[in-house]
């Protein structure tokens, strides 16, 4: 068991090159796993009740095309960034790799900000927490997703911060690549959010 | 090697144990806790009895009986049953696949400490203000704030923290057994408790995060006006009944499996003989975690999903009992001209398969959709499923215990005991559950605090009262077995039970490191393919050298109890609680991913064949 952490020279994949690594980088994607149900759960739960307005404002009422489109232009991008970190990695350039996830997280950053004002927007058209079952389920399930979007930013920003200091090692590559395959992951989540919540929830009708 | 520390850090007692990342001693921890959870959840059930015992009295009264029943099952199915599953995984999963350590020693010890706190959150109900009372299904609308008290909010934030710990629990262990796997132990040369464990714990992935979802759902409804239960604003419960048994379904696996890879090692191991039918067993094990996805609206029959629903849920249902039967006749058929010897664990093992089968068979009937509007709350549902989980899963931890136990502490359990032990259960367990199913047929239902004279039902009760005091003394029994244990100076050999697999080849209890050398796998029943060799132990596959140990931690403790004090603030609606609570676990979580573990090198020249003092 091995556990090595100056090396000269770094090993190809370095994310995989220990066996701790090996564990992280398989227990993430089981993680993602879980984490798939767990989404699935919630959209399930907001399909069943997205006509449920109970008199408030119903989606066709609120959603607003411009908005929702910005927002999902800023984090497919910043969905691309993170895979620019990832080859990055696989060379070995600490320097590209910190580059293109301070980009990643900008655009990050700049979706969470456009999430806000849409939630404090609906609120002032009337929509709250306890409107509607539609209301819930929709803050629940986009809510969630928001603050994954939050987490993952500050755990790449933890990850920038300790890579300076320690630099790209066997230790810390699996971190980063971690990290990266974490934000696709929400990403991923984000455009299935976009077409079951936004794009029906604009055409409206009764689908579910 | 030059930046480790050469010796492992002094530790000792209450602070050893509460920063210990080594897998067996966090067994031991969990098996400490699932006790002590055990034995709550058994005065409660002891107490519901008592209340049943004669018509029309009133022990408890209405009130306390509903939490009593509520209590009941919530503890005895999250917080006694499982964490004695995860003891036994713990224990002996890394030992049965010639590992050192598990996949994540820090996730493990945060799995249990979170298991811990959340169980002892939900049990202060009783304290602060009632505990939960709407069922340990907590049926919306029944568990909103409109029929239920605050005890509800207790089960909403204590079962979501202990699930958290078991998410991570398993996923832990299928890294370890997918990663860790000494070399030649390929996936068809793993003993059946690994293996039932690799599926449960794939269960434990795909089934926990639907009650996840369903906790914060409820969560919102009862603390910050959410509506997705209230049918007033749009909200639909039969979401919940959903969520609750897409969870709820697999979790009877995820109980029962581990109980089936138990039983398949003590019946080989005491008729001497390899399992029969292992490849079958091993497809049998995977199909059963498959179907127990695509079955769970078998809860929901009469919830009114439709004739055509129904019938395809009821025949899914149904298919369940065949690899089920595949594993009874694989055990028969092990058992069948082998050399049987009776101890106590194997009793348990014996006794576990027609009581199981039954506890099937009642279910096979359950799931006939006309059938179950007949039986659905009714004592035939209670019948149906105390004789799967107590007369399975129960008597498998007991065969699994007295099986391992020495392995665990290095001491023999005490036969003569073992065996009243055994008899007093065994007996107590039928008294109690058989006349259930006859009283269910007359028409009694589930979840009432009293019934009428001359109905029928006076018999049934009463003796089913009576087998509860039975059950008592074989639980008595047990514990005074574990004291005679500690107490006794004679120390179990490394293989007492003349075993087949990995765990057998090493000291009892195993050394910190488990093995000196990493064994070299050469077929299944990997201890019995050398023993038939002629070879004294296992053949080493590396040569000996120095062995890194991760180091012990207090984070996960720590981290535990933040989240435990955020639970008090969501409860009772404090913010800055909850937001101190929360901060303080995110600190923990920052300091741990900041600060590499270097962990430590146990030296070769220290390596001795000796055990941990447990
Ligand atoms: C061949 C195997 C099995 C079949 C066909 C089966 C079928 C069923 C059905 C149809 C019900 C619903 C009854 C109702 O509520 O009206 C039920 C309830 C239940 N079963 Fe099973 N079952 C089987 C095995 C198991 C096992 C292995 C366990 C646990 C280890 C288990 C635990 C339970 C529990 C806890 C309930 C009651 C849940 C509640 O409403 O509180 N069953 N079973
Ligand atoms: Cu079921």
């Amino acid at each position: 068991m091995a556990n090595h952490h100056a090396h000269a020279v770094l090993p190809d994949e370095p994310e995989k090159a220990t066996l701790e690594g090996k564990n992280k980088v398989l227990g993430f994607w089981l993680f993602l796993g879980g984490e798939t149900v767990l989404f699935g759960s919630l959209f399930a739960t907001f399909i069943a009740l997205r006509d449920q307005a109970n008199g408030g404002p119903t989606s066709q009422a609120l959603f607003d095309m411009n908005l929702v489109a910005v927002a999902t232009l800023l984090l497919l991008t910043s969905s691309m960034t993170s895979v620019m970190a990832t080859l990055a990695l696989h060379k070995k350039d600490l320097k590209k790799i910190q580059l293109w996830l301070t980009i990643t997280v900008l655009l990050g950053l700049g979706f969470l900000a456009l999430e806000i004002y849409e939630f404090v927007h609906y609120v002032n058209e009337g929509l709250k927490m306890s409107t509607s079952a539609f209301a819930s389920a929709f803050y629940t399930l986009v809510g969630f997703h928001g603050a994954h979007v939050a987490f993952g930013i500050s755990w790449i920003i933890l990850l920038q911060v300790s890579a300076t200091k320690k630099g790209l090692t066997v230790v810390t590559a699996p971190k980063f690549y971690l990290a990266c395959l974490y934000w696709h992951f929400i990403d991923v989540v984000w455009v299935f959010i976009f077409t079951v919540v936004y794009l029906m929830g604009m055409i409206g009708g009764k689908v579910g | 090697m030059s930046a480790h520390a050469s010796h492992a850090p002094n530790r000792s007692g209450l602070w050893d144990y509460l920063t210990t990342v080594d897998h067996k001693k966090i067994a031991i921890l969990y098996l400490i806790a699932g006790g002590i959870f055990f034995l709550a959840g058994g005065l409660e059930a002891l107490l519901i009895r008592l209340q049943l015992m004669y018509p029309e009295i009133e022990l408890v009264g209405a009130k306390t009986f509903n939490e009593l029943i509520t209590m009941h099952g919530t503890t005895m199915i999250f917080l006694a049953v499982m964490p004695v599953i995860f003891a036994l995984m713990n224990a002996i999963v890394p030992l049965q696949i010639g590992a050192r350590d598990v996949a994540f020693p820090f996730v493990n010890a945060l799995g249990f400490w979170l298991f811990f706190f959340g169980g002892v959150l939900l049990n202060t109900s009783w304290f602060l203000g009632g505990a939960p009372d709407a069922g340990w299904t907590s049926y919306t609308t029944l568990a909103l704030n409109q029929y239920s008290g605050i005890g509800v909010d207790f089960y909403v934030l204590g079962l979501q923290i202990a699930g958290l710990g078991t998410l991570i629990g398993g996923i832990n262990f299928l890294v370890t057994i997918i990663n860790m796997r000494a070399p030649g132990m390929t996936f068809m040369r793993m003993p059946m408790f690994t293996w039932s464990s690799f599926i449960t714990s794939g269960l434990i992935l795909f089934a926990f995060p639907a009650i996840t979802v369903g906790l914060v759902l409820l969560m919102f409804d009862r603390l910050f006006g959410g509506n997705f239960f209230n049918p007033d604003a749009g909200g639909n419960v039969v979401i919940w009944e959903h969520l609750f048994w897409i969870f709820g379904h697999p979790e009877v696996y995820i109980l029962i499996l581990p109980a089936f890879g138990i039983i398949s090692e003590v019946v080989s191991t005491f008729s001497r003989k390899r399992l029969f039918g292992y490849s079958s067993m091993v497809f049998a094990t995977a199909l059963i975690g498959f179907l127990g996805f695509m079955v769970w609206a078998h809860h929901m029959f009469t919830t009114g999903l439709g004739a055509i629903a129904n019938t395809l849920f009821g025949l899914a249902t149904m298919l369940i009992a065949v690899p089920t039967g595949i594993k009874i006749f694989n055990w028969l058929l092990t058992m069948w001209g082998g050399q049987i010897r009776f101890p106590t664990a194997n009793l348990f093992a014996v006794g576990f398969i027609p009581t199981f089968t039954i506890g099937g068979m009642t279910g096979v009937m359950l799931a006939v959709p006309p059938a179950d509007y007949q039986y659905h709350d009714s004592y035939f549902v209670v019948a149906h499923f105390h004789y799967v989980i107590v007369g399975g899963l129960v008597f498998g931890l007991f065969a699994g215990l007295y099986y391992w136990w020495p392995k665990m502490f290095g001491k023999m359990l005490n036969e003569t005991i073992g065996k009243w032990n055994f008899w007093t259960f065994f007996i107590g367990f039928h008294l109690t559950f058989f006349p259930q199913h006859f009283l269910g047929l007359m028409g009694m239902p589930r979840r009432v605090f009293t019934y009428l004279k001359d109905q029928n039902l006076d018999m049934g009760n009463f003796i089913s009262t009576i087998g509860a005091f039975g059950m008592t003394i074989g639980t008595i029994l047990f514990l005074i077995n574990v004291v005679v244990a500690a107490k006794s100076s004679k120390r179990a050999p490394a293989d007492p039970w003349d075993g087949r697999s990995l765990e057998w080849a090493i000291p009892s209890p195993p050394p910190e490191y488990n093995f000196v050398q990493t064994p070299l796998v050469r077929g299944l029943d990997a201890l019995w393919v050398e023993k038939m060799a002629g070879n004294k132990g296992m053949t080493p596959a590396e040569p000996i050298g120095d062995i890194h140990m991760p180091s012990p931690s207090f984070l996960p403790f720590l981290m535990s109890l933040g989240l435990f004090v955020a639970g008090y603030g969501f409860i009772y609606h404090n913010y800055v609680v909850v937001v101190i609570g929360l901060l303080f676990t995110l600190g923990c979580m920052f300091t741990r991913s900041v600060k590499d573990d270097p962990g430590y090198h146990i030296h070769e020249d220290e390596l001795e064949e000796k055990g941990v003092k447990a």
